[in-house]
């Protein structure tokens, strides 16, 4: 994907310099390995920073949230799902987008390739679908990228921009025969009491720093219902049931518009795979609605309209 | 001062030792990854961990503390009145705490411990707690610590430094308290103090040699705070922040906490739980106003507060030790390192 880099700085320089948009928002290069910086680029001169390997986990989309100015926004397949549910959800206008479609093979899964290595990673480069590691005592290793990749990556459907403008390669392959919910199946035959004790180890270690939720494009009410504080819903501390109250109920208000981008489970410092919450959803919206999120701009989700038709055998 | 040295197979005889008198705290793989904790009966500290994901200071100040309990029943006595919980616990050896994790209980203790002001709950609790750091011979490519005044061998803060000798420790005592915890473990093979001063000085050298990432303080103090603050990076610094509590609780520093009264029917307790100048709730009036509204403004106020400041209130340096937990945990690459390297540079027009 390290090969699209001069074409999306090209794309950006010329929607700049023919004033289609006002800026252009991509990712500079980080500080640290396996680690890109979102930003927004304002002058033709400067898209010279933009970059694209597979670091770009983090979904752009979260920027846009009612952003003013026209925007050249980068987007993988998963991000252009979430610019659809964006617009449907009054958070950006079509108008004021350009989309640039990045045909995706996959980002890779920091936690996966630290654990590879007995050192500190000095450096991680790519090749191709190849990827190889340098640690800091001079110890290399090339892997393969679908060994390494995010977990949402490897089971992706979409790699393929759902809506673009501009298009920086042509489209790669869609997966097919993917089967998505093998985890989710496991947990739903759990009986209670095991499905207690795994959300209960999963979410031990959880900090509440709430960067899952702050990684998330979907997560963009002005005060999230865990920061009300008239009346305040929940308790601030540790107590696990306000930590558990925090994840299930976002989950839920993600139900039907998730698109499974992974940036919150990126985001996690604690490396705790939330995803595991939405995802049930996910294939709850599948089975009862026929739904996947952000493939259409003329359908509302299923959880924010009512239907006469709508499943309803839950109703006893 | 006293120097012994520890041979390993005497280690885990004198942590079991330990375990009698106080709560042993050590590295161990919680979850996914490694943090600081009450080590079992058998258990013994992973010393291999470079750094913990998240810093030591939950030890001394815990994410959320019981202070007092209450009842509000009126046809009872006491109602209405708060009762000191009793938080008293055994006293805690920390093995295994690096030099820079122990030098930000220093800054911290700037906060808790002053001429006007104690806290109780965390004096008491600092006071407790022996801490035995474990030099380090590795430091990561994001440990800055030889910039912010300490060092992977420094001893500010310790009650004990350790070096890893292969199949030994070599370890210096540097209060009472650690004197104290060594004579418990009964570690009492003694070092020549020459010899030990001797290896620790090229230990030192060694590790400090390795140290990669550098930040520059020295123009900070001199700088106005109205300049920095008003300075025209702020907002391309806060461009990629998604105001989440990463950097602020990972960092042994960050201090800042909220209270909060919880109550089920007329019981109640007051607690206290960090909190995070990155959230808005953080300076949200009653009245509805927030002087920090806007994502720009939280960030810098966490840069100012780390590096100018705390810098100008104390002279103690910055309100950091380089440990570089933030800058490895920033989903999107806020890199402290850069911005106070920004602030140190900034001239204004
Ligand atoms: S919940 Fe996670 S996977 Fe779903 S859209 Fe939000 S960040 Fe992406
Ligand atoms: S990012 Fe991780 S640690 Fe932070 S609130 Fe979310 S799950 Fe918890
Ligand atoms: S600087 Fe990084 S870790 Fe800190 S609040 Fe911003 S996004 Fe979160
Ligand atoms: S500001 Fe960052 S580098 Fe400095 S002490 Fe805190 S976590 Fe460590």
């Amino acid at each position: 994907m390290i090969e699209y880099q001069k074409k999306i700085q090209n794309i950006a320089e010329r929607l700049l310099n023919e004033k289609k948009v006002d800026v252009v928002l991509g990712f500079k290069k980080g500080t640290i390995p396996m680690m890109n910086q979102p930003c927004l680029v304002r002058v033709p001169d400067e898209t010279q920073k933009l970059v694209w390997d597979s670091n770009c986990g983090i979904n752009l989309t979260n920027y846009l949230t009612n952003r003013k100015e026209r925007i050249g926004i980068i987007a993988k397949g998963c991000d252009t799902r979430n610019i659809v549910t964006h617009i449907v959800e009054n958070k950006i206008k079509r108008e004021q987008l350009v989309i640039i479609g990045v045909p995706c093979t996959g980002m890779i899964d920091k936690a996966k390739i630290n654990g590879l290595m007995v050192n500190e990673i000095a450096e991680v480069s790519e090749h191709n679908q190849e990827i190889t590691i340098t640690d800091s005592r001079g110890a290399t290793k090339t892997i393969q990228k679908k060994e390494v990749l995010q977990s949402n990556c490897s089971i992706c459907k979409y790699k393929n921009p759902v809506i673009y403008d501009e298009l920086v390669a042509d489209l790669v392959p869609e997966s097919k025969d993917i089967d998505r919910y093998e985890d989710i199946r496991k947990i739903e035959s759990m009986a209670s009491s095991e499905k207690f004790k795994f959300f209960e180890d999963m979410l031990s270690t959880c900090i509440r720093c709430y960067a899952c939720r702050n990684a998330c494009p979907l997560c963009y009410c002005p005060t999230c219902f865990v920061d009300e504080s008239k009346p305040q819903w929940l308790g601030k501390g540790m107590d696990p049931i306000d930590i558990r109250t925090f994840h299930f109920l976002r989950a839920y208000h993600c139900a039907g518009r998730c698109t499974d981008c992974g940036s919150c489970e990126r985001a996690c410092p604690m490396d705790i795979t939330v995803r595991q919450f939405t995802k049930k959803l996910e294939k709850d919206c599948v089975e009862l609605f026929g739904w996947e999120a952000g493939l259409t701009l003329d359908k509302r989700p299923p959880l924010d309209h009512y239907k006469t038709n709508d499943p309803q055998s839950f109703i006893k | 001062m006293m120097v012994v040295k520890i041979d390993k197979q005497k280690w885990s005889s004198g942590i079991n030792q330990l375990k009698s008198t106080y709560d042993v705290y050590g590295p161990a793989k919680q979850g996914k990854t490694y943090e600081f904790q009450k080590l079992g009966s058998e258990q013994l500290p992973d010393l291999t961990v470079q750094n913990t994901t998240l810093s030591p200071k939950s030890i001394v100040f815990p994410q959320s503390e019981k202070m007092f309990s209450f009842h509000t029943d009126e046809n009872k006595s006491g109602h209405h009145i708060l009762k000191e919980m009793n938080n008293q616990s055994m006293p805690k050896a920390v093995l295994g705490i690096r030099p820079c994790d122990a030098k930000a209980f220093q800054l911290v203790k700037l906060n808790f411990d002053t001429c006007e002001y104690k806290d109780p709950y965390w004096i008491r609790a600092y006071e407790s707690t022996t801490l035995i750091g474990l030099a380090c011979n590795n430091p990561c490519s994001t440990c800055f610590c030889t910039s912010t005044g300490c060092g992977p061998f420094s001893e500010t803060g310790l009650d004990v430094l350790l070096m890893d000798q292969g199949d030994s420790f070599i370890a210096k005592s540097l209060t009472p308290k650690g004197e104290n915890l060594l004579k418990t473990a009964t570690w009492s093979d003694s070092f020549d103090p020459a010899t030990a001063e001797s290896i620790l000085k090229s230990g030192k050298e060694k590790a400090e040699s390795k140290i990669a990432s550098r930040v520059k303080t020295d123009q900070l103090a001199s700088k106005s705070i109205m300049k920095i603050y008003e300075a025209p990076f702020w907002d391309d610094v806060a461009f990629s922040c998604i105001n989440c509590g990463t950097c602020t609780f990972s960092c042994p520093t960050c201090w800042c906490f909220d209270i909060q009264d919880e109550t089920k029917g007329c019981q109640g307790i007051r607690t206290r739980n960090w909190d995070t100048c990155m959230s808005p709730l953080f300076t949200l009036h009653g009245s509805g106003h927030n002087p920090r509204g806007e994502k720009t403004s939280r960030v810098r106020q966490r840069f100012m507060h780390k590096l100018k400041y705390f810098l100008d209130k104390y002279n103690q340096g910055i309100m950091c030790v380089g440990c570089g937990r933030c800058v490895r945990l920033c989903p999107v690459n806020i890199d402290i390192r850069q911005i106070c390297n920004m602030m140190n540079s900034y001239q204004p027009s």
